[in-house]
């Protein structure tokens, strides 16, 4: 069991330690941010396209929504509209508690033996932490537009100010820098020290953990620590989008240990679990109404049944019945 | 492929969402910009050369000032010796914006370049008078 959280512990280490290396080079830089992230970018992109496409060649023939509520019938019995929907409307709403707010987390039960009676309780932790480690991340991801894009956009300014407006320390530390380190403090702990979780809980599951921790700890240290200089790595960054790639001179080692963490997690995106960015938008136990009993679902694949009729049968083994004396129904 | 019409809409979305930061800037990079160090001030100094470093002042003259602020706001020490052991007077008003008299050429430059809105002028005003 171990083996599964020390290998991508130590997959994670090694990235640290090649980007840190690399970074340190300063003929190696290019290919440490601009080579990487071309790459990375372009694997990301074209994967998860990729992905989804492959997913959607896979036939859902039947309704098979969870139903997490009483399903529509007869008028006087009360129909749960957006946990069992039978209509477009119900599923967009289901859909968009499912995606913003991760409803399915939040009914979330344990079960537990108290004093020799079986309990279920409502947890919301996981649905706390994941919604904080989420939104976080969103936050992360926009505000970072401001190393992208020139002029930067008003709404990234904004959100930026909201995110720092307790002005703590200098430069401000961030809300969401705070949320996500708190929550993916969480997740991790979660995942290290409840059994049942441990129990299920494979390399794969650990090794985006890791990579994320890894991330938010190198933007924190570049941060407020090992201070690198902020137009360098925007006329960086803005240079990747613009196609324009120049890899500016004295740009810190550290720099480079985020970008190839980040990289890194890019590239595996499209062949990991992370993809329920996009999976969620798939998953029939979702997406589809429950119309099982009220619209007829045809077998798309069903072929035209072959039909042999007696006619035939007597056609083809006329002359051996009449042989054996059996009756015919024409001669 | 099934219900290929929504999952198309679906990845045009994500399309968009991932291409918007390449089209945003259609192909016209912005460059670094070079703060302006061409003020009267730094131009009669026999040596030009800043408080500390010019690498730890690109970098970390935020947290420098943040420090000198407190020591000279908070603990009343308007004294800081730099690594060379030379006496400097704390004071962003007569020591920094003495030489870096141009606001709109040095220090909005990089900010604006990087979407940094320092707090700095809620208390200070550029004796320029430059729009804040």
């Amino acid at each position: 069991m171990a083996a599964r959280i020390l290998f991508p512990l130590a997959v994670v280490l090694a990235i640290v330690a090649v980007a840190l290396i690399g970074g340190s080079i300063s003929f190696l830089q290019p290919l440490f941010s601009v080579a990487l992230l071309y790459v990375a970018f372009a694997i990301f992109f074209f994967g998860f396209i990729a992905k989804v496409i492959n997913w959607a060649k896979s036939p859902v023939p039947f309704r098979i929504p969870t139903t997490a509520g009483q399903e529509f019938s007869l008028p006087w019995i009360k129909w749960s509209k957006i946990d069992n929907p039978s209509t477009l409307g119900g599923v967009l709403m289901r859909m968009f508690f499912e995606v913003c707010l991760f409803r399915s987390l939040f009914r979330n039960m344990r079960t537990d033996l108290r004093s020799g009676w079986l309990i279920h309780s409502p947890t919301k932790w996981l649905w706390l932490l994941a919604l904080g480690f989420h939104y976080s991340f969103l936050i992360i991801a926009i505000r970072h537009l401001r190393l992208f894009l020139h002029p930067i956009p008003g709404v990234v300014e904004t959100l930026d100010a909201i995110d720092g407006m307790f002005q703590i320390g200098i430069p401000p530390l961030y809300l969401s820098d705070i949320i996500i380190s708190l929550c993916v403090t969480g997740l991790l702990i979660r995942r290290l020290f409840l059994p049942k979780v441990r129990f299920v809980s494979l390399a794969a599951d650990y090794f985006p953990l890791f990579l994320i921790i890894a991330i938010i700890t190198t933007g924190l240290l570049m941060r407020f620590v090992f201070r690198v200089d902020i137009t360098a790595v925007k006329a960086l960054a803005n240079g990747i989008v613009s196609f324009h790639p120049v890899v500016p001179k004295g740009i810190g080692a550290i720099f480079f240990v985020h970008l190839a963490l980040v990289c890194t997690l890019i590239a595996y995106f499209p062949f990991s679990k992370l993809m329920h960015m996009g999976g969620i938008f798939m998953s029939p136990t979702r997406n589809l109404a429950n119309t099982s009993r009220m619209a007829y679902h045809e077998n798309p694949w069903r072929q035209p049944p072959k039909f042999h009729s007696y006619e035939e049968y007597e056609d083809m083994y006329r002359d051996y019945m009449k042989e054996a004396g059996l009756p015919l129904e024409r001669e | 492929m099934y219900d290929t019409g929504k999952v198309l809409i679906g990845l045009l979305v994500f399309a968009g969402i991932f291409l918007f930061p390449f089209l945003y800037n259609r192909g016209t990079a912005a460059p670094q910009p070079k703060p302006s160090l061409d003020t009267p001030a730094i131009k009669a100094l026999p040596e030009k050369k800043c408080v500390e470093d010019t690498h730890f002042m690109i970098t970390t003259h935020m947290q420098f000032l943040n420090e000198w602020r407190d020591q000279a706001l908070r603990e009343g020490n308007r004294w800081y010796v730099n690594k060379e052991g030379k006496k400097i007077w704390i004071s962003l008003q007569n020591t920094c914006l003495k030489c870096h008299s141009n606001k709109k050429d040095f220090c909005d430059k990089c900010h604006n370049y990087a979407g940094v809105d320092p707090y700095c002028w809620d208390c200070h005003y550029d004796p320029n008078g430059s729009k804040l």
